[in-house]
């Protein structure tokens, strides 16, 4: 019989060190980047790009160049096959937690945040306690949930934890467009959550309803339903993307999304 | 009329002499091959209604296809003599309307008790503005237990780990198992709802999101509906770029699902070194196709890029040792074997009369494999051999999955043998395309056997009607068979050792 834990230790450390450079995505396709300069639409009316989204996410406002609401971008990619004009390209992009719903849209109001965190999110220092609910996802960003606590990312050395009982959790961590079967079983979970609690909107669904969102069955993600702190989309946000915006949440990393743009 | 598929139309009420000339002809032993696979309801151009029921009839022959027009929106249940159709006849009755006389189970099933909608959903366009259900849940219908040291525990639909939704009854006395009841459809998305209007390209990206871990069986099986549909072909190089795809597929989840058992086994060491093994494939994958879940390339036609695959056999030479070693090692921990062995034990007629699929079939003694009998994409001319098992328990469903393993690295080294450098999509006609614009696709996906029945509109240009036939609503439907009579300490085991998707049940 084999000496698992011999052969455990055998094996090593399979997480990259802290502050490494490999972070386990390479070629890990992102959102799409939307370079407005570029689009043509205020002049030929093009909408091509709205035509091929199946998630809505694109809009052409008449006269204007088009806008992309990253909230609803499933990363399809099929608005970089359509685009004449280069606009739509192709991005390595998928770091994109935001505190405000407003910076994952291109024309989205700009507004001053309290970037400050809460004394009361202060007061937990290095450690978070997770409750994840399942509203009706696609088990998309439930595999990447579930790598989190594989030993490449091994998510407990962060300090951050999943736990069984929404009481001992500090934060709600919410994948799918929210069914309707989904709905009541959810905002009983949120309210059995001691406060101060915080919640996420993790994956396209759940911050914009996505492909997936609307109709008889689901609603359109979280909005409206619960006070979100943080937004993360992606079809489904890779384990990385997950962690920066968890670290996020904490103060540990900052902000890289700002009006619908990646980079500072 | 479909291609693959001879249509018989019947009257209502000829279905019960159908069914039992099915039955007949199967013999006392269930065969190999022939079975009935799913129904479905569809309407048609005058707005009437009409109910298909799809027949595999074996190896290599076309499906058998009987189309009925309901009565006045009933029909007479098969339930009693072809119990796989129970369920299918009752997300029929929630989503149709429709009526099945006689059904041993005339009970909601997609849509919960406490949601009931004003009018059937599927009758009406698909309006994603539209108003969303809202009700109060209701406890499920269940058989009536009295006794007075019989505990009831309803486990869900939110429970502990992160775990897709849905709910477990369980009916129990001490340690033993009385009476088990999933709650489905929690997460039911109207997926299939979705798809009607939706161009053929939406309809991929639809497709790829129904269960995010079989993205690429779910691209595959609907794109090749409307490939028949369409009297399109891909191009010989997608064809086996596919197949690479479909095993990449298999591999990553095979993976998880030996960490995911030896997690229920308590076995730590092998929990974190399977999910390793997985995270180490969806680099791969991610390296590849630029998604971990190799998500944004089949399209019908063929794929909507080409792919270098120059690094792919290297990455996975490296890991074959690593794989070997670890399931060699699973294989001779005692207190692993001592948990899965006689645990969950599934019958063979049982796996054949509630339509288990997959690696749950093969391991009750089923010899079917999609990719075998009714081959598609390249697999007709790569050589590989389909797992079979005949104990039935949780080790013969590890054991299967074990040895898909090695076959989809085989599968994959003699694909990457027969890519020849050429086009990857073709969106022409190289056959007469259906005359109704209907086609049907399938694909063997990690989980089983995998249908898309596709009905284009008058332009064949978009979508009218999709029906999923999707592995995880068979083996679900299976799998509670298995539990009753046997103990709460076996049933994280015995759950795991199915490998079941919820959205992909839901849908």
């Amino acid at each position: 019989m084999p000496i698992w834990s011999w052969f455990g230790i055998k094996s090593g450390i399979a997480t990259p060190p802290e502050g490494s450079e490999n972070h386990g995505q390479e070629g890990v396709l992102g959102l799409p980047r939307l370079d407005a300069a570029k689009c043509t639409a205020a002049q030929d009316r093009c909408s091509d790009c709205a035509a091929a989204c199946p998630a809505d996410a694109i809009t052409v406002p008449p006269g204007q160049p088009a806008a992309l609401d990253y909230a609803r971008c499933v990363g399809c990619q099929l608005c970089t096959e359509v685009c004449p004009s280069g606009a739509f390209s192709l991005s390595h992009d998928w770091a994109l937690g935001v505190r405000d719903r407003a910076d994952l849209q291109t024309n989205g109001a700009t507004r001053e945040l309290e970037t400050a965190l809460t004394a009361e999110l202060a007061a937990f220092g290095r450690s978070l306690h997770i409750r994840h609910v399942d509203a009706g996802s696609c088990n998309g960003c439930e595999s990447e949930l579930q790598a989190l606590l594989n030993p490449f990312y091994n998510l407990h050395r962060l300090g951050i934890f999943f736990t069984p009982s929404p009481r001992f959790a500090d934060l709600l961590l919410v994948t799918g467009p929210v069914t309707a079967a989904m709905r009541e079983p959810l905002l009983r979970t949120w309210e059995a959550m001691p406060q101060p609690r915080w919640v996420m909107a993790l994956g396209t669904c759940a911050t914009g309803g996505g492909t997936n969102g609307g109709g008889y069955a689901c609603h359109d993600g979280l909005e409206g339903l619960l006070p979100v702190d943080v937004w993360l989309p992606g079809c489904p946000p890779n384990p990385a993307a997950i962690i920066e915006a968890l670290l996020m949440l904490l103060g540990r990393r900052p902000q890289i999304v700002h009006g619908g743009r990646h980079g500072s | 009329m479909m291609r693959h598929c001879e249509i018989r139309k019947l009257e209502p009420s000829e279905l019960p002499q159908a069914a039992d000339a099915l039955l007949s002809a199967l013999g006392d032993t269930p065969s190999a091959h022939g079975r009935m696979q799913f129904a479905y309801a569809s309407a048609l151009p005058d707005g009437t209604l009409q109910v298909s029921y799809l027949l595999s009839q074996g190896a290599g022959k076309p499906y058998g296809l009987w189309r009925v027009k309901p009565d006045d929106g009933r029909l007479p249940s098969l339930a009693n003599k072809l119990p796989l159709l129970g369920w299918y006849e009752r997300e029929m009755m929630d989503l149709y309307g429709l009526q099945f006389e006689g059904h041993p189970e005339p009970y909601p099933l997609v849509l919960h008790e406490g949601f009931a909608p004003d009018a059937p959903p599927m009758l009406a366009p698909f309006d994603r503005q539209g108003k969303t259900l809202s009700g109060h849940a209701m406890p499920p219908t269940v058989p009536s237990i009295i006794g007075e040291d019989i505990q009831r525990l309803p486990f869900g639909p939110v429970r502990a780990d992160v775990v897709e939704s849905a709910q477990f009854l369980f009916f129990y006395i001490g340690e033993g198992i009385l009476h088990y009841h999933p709650r489905l459809f929690y997460k039911h998305r109207a997926m299939e709802a979705r798809f009607q209007k939706a161009d053929l390209r939406t309809g991929s990206v639809l497709a790829e999101r129904v269960s995010g871990i079989d993205s690429v069986s779910h691209a595959l099986a609907y794109a090749q509906a409307v490939e028949a549909a369409l009297g399109w072909r891909a191009p010989r190089r997608a064809r086996y770029l596919r197949v690479i795809l479909s095993e990449l597929e298999r591999l990553y989840n095979h993976l998880h699902y030996l960490g995911h058992l030896s997690k229920t086994t308590t076995l730590k060491v092998a929990e974190a070194e399977g999910l390793l093994l997985e995270e180490k494939l969806k680099q791969i994958n991610a390296i590849l196709t630029g998604s971990r879940f190799l998500r944004g390339l089949v399209v019908p036609g063929g794929l909507r890029r080409d792919l270098d695959v120059s690094k792919l056999a290297a990455g996975l030479d490296a890991l074959e040792r690593e794989i070997d070693l670890y399931m060699e090692r699973l294989e001779t921990t005692a207190s692993y074997l001592d948990r899965l062995q006689t645990t969950g034990v599934l019958p063979r007629q049982v796996a054949f009369d509630e339509g288990a699929t997959g690696p749950v079939e093969r391991a009750s003694g089923l010899d079917r494999d999609l990719r075998r009998d009714h081959p598609y994409a390249g697999y007709g001319r790569l050589n590989f051999t389909v797992s079979v098992q005949s104990a039935g328990d949780a080790h013969a469903r590890a054991l299967v999955r074990m040895d898909e393993i090695r076959q989809s690295r085989q599968l994959i080294r003699l694909a990457l043998g027969c890519l020849e450098p050429g086009p990857v999509l073709r969106t022409e006609a190289v056959e007469t395309p259906d005359p109704d614009g209907e086609g049907l696709g399938w694909a063997e996906g990690v989980r089983g056997g995998l249908l898309y029945a596709v009905h284009l509109d008058d332009a064949r240009t978009r979508l009218a009607r999709v029906k999923i036939k999707e592995p995880s609503f068979s083996n679900w439907r299976v799998f509670p068979f298995t539990v009753q009579d046997s103990n709460m300490m076996d049933y994280a085991i015995n759950e795991a050792s199915f490998g079941l998707s919820v959205a992909g049940v839901d849908r």
